[in-house]
């Protein structure tokens, strides 16, 4: 089955139906039936024998007379579901782009204190009180003192026996990532740009979220003044205007300032555009945000370009000035629906 | 990995009783050793054709997943699985209530008995439960050797020739090894022409090079003659195996779906008898001995259930019942024979009681040697497609869908009779394996009205040819016009036959 959804992978990325059968924690991915080819015959003019009333030339019914004439022998054209946890789905998508586990940047500088319940002391609150052990400690004294009895064995604990659970604080290295979504829903978006921006947004969460255990999703939308909206708008937001790139770079920023610290947070910030920015001075001040702020603190920058019948598509070329060879920075286009899976890659390909 | 199968101690108490009932019948079976199993299990049983185990390959995965959502939607629900084996296996499903395992029992019962008599299932392999758990290894072998993914797609190959096999072939000697020898007795006792002479006469009326020169020419009309396969061959697998430029496991893993093939073609041969014999004698157990009064209506229910019939659809159970209680009915009062068909008095004919009573005696002997094909083909009585409202339907272009087409007797046996031949299945024959010259593989659709379904065609013939490895050509009939259906390799072509 997983070499059947692999391999129909590109498919599946490519048309995002899988996105609306997303449960909980898995996903219901269609399969088509697959029919090994054969030697059969044509259905439709074959006919065949039936049983039941009705006179000549009554018709009997479409769906029965798919099956043909042997009795659900052949299988109809159905879908076939099957359900793929989340975690499953990513490993496939790891395996099939070769994707490179992530190395969480700050691990050993990250710590979260934990407590866990680990010994045993002869002190503490009655709430903790470890019955069995408690017991345990008594019976020891009395049979070591003689008072126990055998024939009547009655155990009471003293101050001394008691027992207690402890903790200790144990410091785990935490890896916590959150993905900031941006994203232009400008006049110059349609439906078709958000269409892929959307499935695109689903991998890279699928993908993230089997590489950290605590993952946040922030989502950022912008025109020529940018919000944080959740994600059902994110995803199904009409706006139209002008675009002021800056506006969301300048939101980001402060959302991380204020929820993320990046000395504790692995920062993803994904930006979607059709390329278009008004005027020069606001693409000088996108450059001053990254430079100063966003790049510093993040992983990687990921800038994916969506071609759009009326976007001049500027603002990567832009981004590949002012930042060349600079790793921090991935950037990609998608000119279709089948570039998504490319553009995954690239982002996702550097492991980091 | 399982919960304990044995049966319940009330399953076994129930179990004895039945078992005795059928013996009491008459029926001759194999033993039958039930397995108790959970649903799931079922559905992993069954999606593996009822063998707990098969080589592995994605479609027992794809088949168990679609049983499996089926059945917790509620929209199926597997009553039997029985295993033609000596012992026979059948599973019971935990869950079912008690009338439902009697009911199960007695229906198994009928089929072992089948299994174990029925003449078309006499050649297949007893111990295929051992066989497929064989397979398997040997496919586990090739995939720890090969590599999953190079076998599971040359599995995949071979299955879209699975039905390319010839039903009748394991009753026939093989054909093959004779011709080939007398073949070779030709070609030795091939010499020139001698003419009688006495001794020293001999070098001057026979001279050594004509001869030699002769015999030559013999030779080259033998090879010519030689056809390669020697007549048409409808076990294209076989033919596969013998010739096709195969590695030893694929040749391999091709004999072990022919293999399985010939084992699972019988059931297919005799789906209506087979269910109906079953049908009928879980029908007689129940209604006579085993059943309890407070079960009727739970056991009338799941009867009809199983009887049920659609208008588009043939219930083989339920034609496969009638028609064997119809046999009986007509033995036991004698309508058979010249005199009861010469009668054409109406109500004659329906009061005809000769009492002979021979009505058990012959389903025993039907249930023996007939076949689906044969079955219907003797049995089918005119009253009989009357009284089950039976007809023939055809497509209509026109309304886009399937309309009742006629009642006529002649037209239902006729139409049941093809679509049951080869197991409703297009008959394809080898018929050069050098066509051209050239090696290339040449096959004939035997054409019989009904025209291949052709994307199927071309990529079966696509897979075909990454068996054969050269070129492989397929004739039949398209819109009325012979054509000849080729790949090569790269390319499709077609070619209309003058």
């Amino acid at each position: 089955m997983r070499g059947k959804i692999r391999e129909n992978l590109k498919h599946y990325i490519s048309r995002g139906e899988l996105i609306a059968r997303q449960g909980k924690n898995s996903v219901s991915v269609p399969l088509p039936q697959i029919d090994i080819p054969n030697f059969r015959f044509g259905k439709p003019e074959q006919g065949g024998v039936g049983q039941g009333p009705g006179e000549e030339g009554q018709p009997i019914g479409g769906e029965e007379a798919e099956a043909g004439p042997e009795a659900g022998d052949q299988p109809g054209e159905h879908v076939l579901e099957v359900d793929v946890s989340l975690e499953e789905l990513a490993e496939i998508l790891g395996e099939e782009l070769e994707l490179p586990n992530i190395e969480p940047k700050g691990t050993d500088s990250v710590h979260t204190m934990k407590e866990r319940y680990t010994g045993i002391d002869s002190q503490g609150p009655e709430s903790l009180r470890h019955f069995k052990r408690t017991f345990k400690a008594a019976l020891k004294r009395q049979i070591q003192t003689g008072v126990y009895d055998p024939k009547n064995p009655i155990i009471i604990p003293m101050r001394d026996d008691r027992r207690y659970r402890s903790w200790k604080t144990q410091s785990i290295p935490q890896s916590n990532a959150v993905i900031i979504y941006m994203m232009d829903v400008s006049g110059s978006m349609g439906n078709e740009q958000k269409e892929i921006v959307r499935i695109e947004s689903f991998w890279l969460d699928t993908w993230l979220k089997s590489q950290y255990e605590n993952i946040e999703t922030r989502y950022i939308i912008h025109d020529a003044a940018a919000k944080v909206v959740d994600a059902h708008t994110f995803f199904n937001v009409r706006e139209s205007g002008g675009t002021k790139i800056s506006s969301a770079y300048k939101l980001a920023k402060e959302v991380i300032e204020k929820e993320f610290p990046p000395s504790e947070w692995n920062i993803y910030p994904f930006h979607f555009s059709d390329g278009d920015n008004w005027g020069g001075d606001d693409t000088t001040l996108c450059m001053d945000i990254l430079n100063e702020q966003l790049m510093p603190w993040s992983n990687v920058f990921c800038y994916g370009q969506v071609k759009s019948a009326y976007g001049s598509g500027q603002f990567i070329k832009d981004l590949r000035e002012a930042f060349p060879d600079d790793d921090r920075m991935i950037l990609s286009e998608i000119n279709s629906r089948d570039e998504i899976l490319n553009s995954l890659k690239t982002f996702l390909g550097k492991g980091r | 990995m399982f919960e304990n199968r044995q049966l319940t101690p009330r399953l076994e108490e129930l179990r004895t009783q039945i078992r005795a009932y059928a013996v009491d019948f008459g029926l001759d079976f194999f033993e039958v050793i039930y397995e108790l199993v959970d649903y799931d299990e079922m559905n992993m049983i069954a999606s593996y054709g009822g063998f707990p185990t098969r080589y592995p390959h994605w479609r027992f995965g794809m088949q168990f997943e679609e049983l499996q959502k089926s059945y917790s939607y509620g929209l199926s629900k597997i009553y039997e699985l029985v295993i033609n084996n000596d012992p026979c296996y059948a599973y019971l499903m935990r869950s079912n209530p008690e009338v439902d395992q009697k009911l199960v029992m007695s229906h198994v019962y009928g089929h072992s008995d089948f299994f174990k008599n029925n003449y078309w299932f006499s050649k297949t392999n007893r111990k295929m439960v051992d066989e497929m758990a064989n397979h398997a290894v040997r496919v586990r072998r090739h995939i720890d050797k090969y590599g999953l993914d190079e076998v599971e797609q040359f599995i995949d190959v071979c299955l879209s020739l699975e039905n390319l096999v010839d039903p009748h072939a394991p009753y026939f000697g093989e054909h093959k090894t004779s011709s080939e020898e007398s073949r070779e007795e030709q070609r030795l006792a091939a010499t020139g022409t001698k003419f009688r002479t006495k001794p020293y006469m001999e070098e001057f009326v026979n001279p050594p090079q004509v001869l030699a020169a002769e015999k030559e020419v013999r030779l080259k009309e033998l090879d010519r003659e030689e056809r390669f396969p020697a007549k048409p061959q409808r076990d294209v697998l076989t033919f596969l195996i013998n010739h096709a430029p195969l590695r030893h496991w694929q040749r391999d893993v091709l004999e072990i779906i022919r293999d399985e093939a010939y084992y699972f073609a019988p059931q297919g041969m005799t789906k209506i008898m087979n269910e109906g014999w079953a049908s009928f004698w879980h029908s007689k157990i129940m209604t006579t001995k085993a059943l309890d009064s407070t079960e009727i209506i739970d056991y009338a229910d799941h009867h009809s259930g199983t009887m049920g019939t659609r208008p588009g659809v043939l219930n083989p159970y339920k034609v496969g019942i009638e028609l064997f209680r119809d046999i009986e009915e007509r033995w036991n009062t004698g309508r058979f024979g010249p005199e009861y068909d010469a009668c054409d008095d109406y109500s004659k004919r329906q009061s005809w009681d000769l009492k002979l009573g021979l009505g058990r005696e012959k389903i025993f002997e039907v249930r023996k040697i007939y076949n689906d094909i044969t079955f219907i083909d003797e049995y089918l009585t005119p009253e009989f497609c009357n009284q089950s409202q039976l007809f023939t339907y055809k497509f209509d272009r026109h309304a886009g869908n399937y309309v009742i087409d006629s009642r006529e007797f002649k037209s239902i046996k006729e139409k049941l009779l093809d679509s049951l031949s080869n197991m409703g299945r297009p008959v394809i024959n080898v018929d050069d394996g050098n066509f051209k010259n050239r090696g290339d593989l040449h096959m004939t659709h035997q054409y019989q009205g009904v025209p291949l379904k052709l994307d199927y065609a071309r990529a079966t013939l696509e897979n075909i040819h990454k068996i054969w490895s050269r070129g492989v050509h397929l004739e039949t009939e398209v819109d009325g016009k012979r054509k000849l259906l080729s790949y090569n390799g790269s390319r499709h072509e077609e070619k209309v036959l003058g």
